[in-house]
C-alpha cells in the first residue's frame, strides 16, 4: 500500500503533463457563424495563426502564410508592433449556409488603441462553420529603379575651438498661422496650424498654456503626435492640444509657445494622398478617406496621417489623425481612414490631408 | 570763520598731508599692457614691495634707492594697479595700465540666415581687443563689408565707442552665402550669412501622361521675384480634384523645380501652390 501511492501519484503527474503539453491539432469544429468568428480571434489573439487558419474557408483562396502576415504584419508596420487585444461579434445576417459577422477588433499598439471593423462573410463547410477571410493582395511592383535626387540639410555647428563671437546656425522661423480655441466633450482642445517660414528643416513643437479666469496658470500641454513634427521649408502642418477635464468658459486667455529646432532632416519620401472623400463607413460614421502612395523607393513603415479640418471661413475647426497599420510600399497605393466628428462634419467647409512618417532603416 | 568751516579746513589740509605722503612714489603715468614700468624709489635699505590689480598679485623684496621693474607680463590686462612699499616709511601709489594697440576683434553678426533684399535685416557689432584681449577704448575705424558672389559688395565704415562698433545693412538682391567682413587695423573676421531666396514670384507647372498611367506633374523652374531659384527642399502642393476626390501630393523642390505624379483621371482640374503662391491650373481631359 505504502508504494501504490507513489506510484499512483507519479502516473497521474505524467498524464497531466502530457495533456498540457500534447498539442492536438484537430479543434473543435465552429457550430455556429458567430462561433467560428470567434474561435478564429481567439486563435489569433493567443497568436496561434496555425489554428486560427483552421477556421478559415477555403474560399478564401488565401495559404496560412498570407493569412498568418495579414494578421501579424509585414515590412514593419504599425501591425508587427500590435497584438489583437479583445474583440466582440454581432451577426448581421444568417441563413442555413451562410452569414454575415461583424467583428469590431481593438489591437493595442505601440501608438495606443487601434480599431478594425470587418464584416466577415461565414460559411457552411459539412457540419461546421469557416470564416471567409480576404486576405488583400499586395500589388507586386516590378523591379526597377526609381530615381531620387536624395535631398537632405546637414548642419556644421558652432565649435568648441570657435572664437567666442562665431554664430551659430540659427533654428527656422516658425509662425503659427492660426489658432482656435474650442470645447468637445468636457474637454478644452487648441487647434491651429504652424509654417516653417525658412529655408531650412525644422524639428517643430507646439506648446499651450490656459490662463484662468484669475490670471493664473491653469494647465499647460504640448501638441505630442497631433502634430508633423519635422516640417520642411514651407510647409504647413496642423496642431492639435487637448486639455481633459477643461471646460473653456473658465479660460480667459490661451498662451501659445512655438518652438523650432534645427535638425538635419531628408526631404524624401514623398507621398500622395489619392482620392480624398468624406462619407460614411459601414458602422454609419463620418470618416474622410483616401489612399496613400509612396512615390519614392524605399519602404515606410508607419505612416499617420493628419487631417485638418476648416469651415467656410477657412477656420480651423478639427484636426484628426490616424495611424495605418500597414506599411507603404514603393509606388503601392494603401487605404486610410481618419475618423470625422459627426457634429462637425456638418460645417466642415474643406480639408487637407497630411501625412507622417516612420521609417526603420532611413536615416534622418 | 564757523565751527563747520574750520573743521572742513582741518580736514582738507590732514587729507592733503596724508596724500603728499603717499605719492611720494612716482608711478608712471602713461603704462600700457604688456609693456615693462620701472618706478624710482629713494633712501636706503631693503623694502617689500606689493603690487595688485586685474588678474596680478605681486609680492617681493626690493632694495630701496634702486628703480622698480615690474615686467610685461605682470601687467598684460588693462586697468588700476595699486603699488604698496613697505619698509622705511611706507609709501604707496596707483597707475593706470592702458589697452595696447588693437590685434583683435570679435564679430558678432546676425541672422545666419536672411531673405534677399531685406531692408536693415542684417547687423553686426565689432568689439576691438588687444593682444591680451583687453578691450580698446580708443576709437579705431572698423570697416564692415557685405558681399556675394556676383554681385556688388556693400560696405560702411563705423568708428568703434568704448570697444564697439556695429552696423546695420540691407541684405543683398543675390540669394547665396555671403561674406560679412569687420576688418580694423590688421585684424579681419569674416562671418558667413546666408542670402535666401524669398517666396516664389510665379509658379508655372505643366502635365503630361505618366509610363504608368498617371498624370506627372512638373513645375518649370521656380524662381523669386527677384530670379533667384527657391530653394531646394521647399514644399510644392499639386492637386488634382475629380469626382473621385481629391489628389494632393507635397512634393519638393530638387534641382529648381518640382514634380510628383497624380492618380490618372479622364477629368481632373489640376492646380499647383507653394506657401501662400498658387501657379496656374490645367483642366486635364474631358470635354
Amino acid at each position: 500500500m505504502k508504494r501504490i501511492l507513489p506510484v499512483v501519484l507519479v502516473i497521474l503527474a505524467a498524464v497531466l503533463i502530457g495533456m498540457a503539453t500534447v498539442h492536438t491539432s484537430e479543434l473543435k469544429p465552429a457550430a455556429t457563424p458567430e462561433g467560428a468568428v470567434q474561435s478564429l480571434l481567439s486563435r489569433a489573439k493567443g497568436r496561434d495563426f496555425a489554428g486560427a487558419f483552421n477556421y478559415v474557408s477555403k474560399s478564401s483562396n488565401t495559404d496560412q502564410q498570407s493569412f498568418s502576415k495579414d494578421l501579424n504584419g509585414r515590412d514593419g508596420s504599425l501591425r508587427t508592433y500590435s497584438s489583437l487585444q479583445k474583440f466582440d461579434t454581432k451577426v448581421l445576417h444568417e441563413s442555413d449556409s451562410d452569414a454575415l459577422v461583424r467583428a469590431n477588433v481593438e489591437w493595442s499598439t505601440a501608438v495606443g488603441a487601434f480599431y478594425d471593423t470587418r464584416d466577415l462573410k461565414v460559411m457552411k463547410e459539412g457540419d461546421s462553420w469557416k470564416v471567409v477571410w480576404p486576405v488583400e493582395k499586395q500589388a507586386k511592383v516590378p523591379p526597377q529603379v526609381i530615381p531620387v535626387n536624395f535631398l537632405r540639410w546637414d548642419i556644421v555647428t558652432r565649435g568648441s575651438e570657435d572664437d567666442w563671437g562665431a554664430q551659430n546656425v540659427e533654428a527656422p522661423r516658425v509662425r503659427i498661422t492660426s489658432m482656435n480655441a474650442i470645447e468637445r466633450d468636457g474637454s478644452t482642445i487648441v487647434l491651429g496650424e504652424i509654417v516653417n517660414e525658412d529655408t531650412v528643416p525644422g524639428f517643430v513643437a507646439v506648446g499651450a498654456t490656459l490662463v484662468g479666469k484669475d490670471g493664473k496658470e491653469m494647465a499647460q500641454e504640448e501638441s505630442f503626435d497631433k502634430i508633423s513634427h519635422t516640417i520642411l521649408p514651407k510647409e504647413v502642418s496642423p496642431f492639435r492640444i487637448d486639455f481633459p477635464g477643461v471646460k473653456l468658459a473658465s479660460v480667459k486667455s490661451v498662451r501659445m509657445q512655438p518652438n523650432a529646432l534645427l535638425v538635419p532632416a531628408s526631404a524624401d519620401p514623398v507621398m500622395g494622398v489619392l482620392h480624398q472623400r468624406i462619407e460614411k463607413d459601414s458602422r454609419g460614421r463620418t470618416v474622410l478617406r483616401g489612399e496613400l502612395v509612396n512615390q519614392t523607393g524605399e519602404t515606410v513603415n508607419i505612416p499617420h496621417v493628419l487631417a485638418t479640418f476648416y469651415d467656410n471661413g477657412g477656420r480651423v475647426i478639427w484636426v484628426s489623425d490616424g495611424y495605418v497599420d500597414r506599411a507603404l510600399l514603393p509606388q503601392t497605393p494603401v487605404p486610410f481612414s481618419v475618423a470625422v466628428n459627426d457634429e462637425l462634419a456638418k460645417n466642415i467647409q474643406t480639408y487637407r490631408v497630411t501625412v507622417n512618417q516612420y521609417s526603420l532603416d532611413r536615416q534622418q | 570763520m564757523t565751527i563747520r568751516r574750520i573743521t572742513l579746513l582741518v580736514l582738507a589740509v590732514t587729507f592733503w598731508a596724508v596724500m603728499a605722503a603717499a605719492q611720494n612714489l612716482a608711478v608712471p603715468t602713461d603704462a600700457t599692457a604688456g609693456q615693462a614700468v620701472s618706478i624710482p624709489t629713494s633712501g636706503s635699505g631693503s623694502a617689500t614691495l606689493y603690487v595688485y590689480g586685474p588678474g596680478t598679485a605681486i609680492k617681493r623684496a626690493v632694495e630701496l634707492g634702486q628703480p622698480i621693474q615690474i615686467e610685461g607680463d605682470q601687467l598684460k590686462k588693462s586697468g588700476r594697479y595699486t603699488v604698496i612699499l613697505r619698509g622705511g616709511q611706507d609709501v604707496a601709489g596707483s597707475f593706470f595700465v592702458a589697452p595696447a594697440k588693437l590685434e583683435n576683434l570679435a564679430f558678432l553678426a546676425r541672422p545666419s540666415r536672411v531673405p534677399a533684399s531685406r531692408t536693415g535685416a542684417v547687423t553686426g557689432s565689432a568689439y576691438v581687443f588687444d593682444a591680451y584681449n583687453n578691450l580698446v577704448l580708443e576709437k579705431y575705424p572698423v570697416k564692415f563689408e557685405l558681399s556675394v558672389e556676383g554681385a556688388p559688395a556693400t560696405s560702411r565704415t563705423e568708428d568703434s565707442k568704448n570697444g564697439v562698433a556695429w552696423v546695420r545693412l540691407d541684405s543683398g538682391k543675390k540669394a547665396g552665402a555671403a561674406q560679412f567682413v569687420a576688418s580694423a587695423g590688421d585684424a579681419s573676421v569674416k562671418r558667413i550669412v546666408q542670402q535666401t531666396a524669398s517666396d516664389p514670384c510665379n509658379i508655372r507647372m505643366k502635365a503630361q501622361p505618366a509610363k504608368n498611367g498617371n498624370i506627372l506633374v512638373e513645375t518649370d523652374p521656380i524662381r523669386d521675384c527677384a530670379g533667384n531659384p527657391v530653394p531646394d527642399g521647399t514644399i510644392v502642393t499639386f492637386i488634382s480634384t475629380d469626382q473621385n476626390g481629391r489628389s494632393t501630393v507635397d512634393a519638393r523642390i530638387k534641382r529648381g523645380f518640382a514634380q510628383a505624379e497624380l492618380p490618372p483621371s479622364d477629368n481632373a482640374t489640376l492646380s499647383v501652390a507653394a506657401g501662400v503662391v498658387l501657379g496656374n491650373e490645367i483642366h486635364w481631359g474631358g470635354r
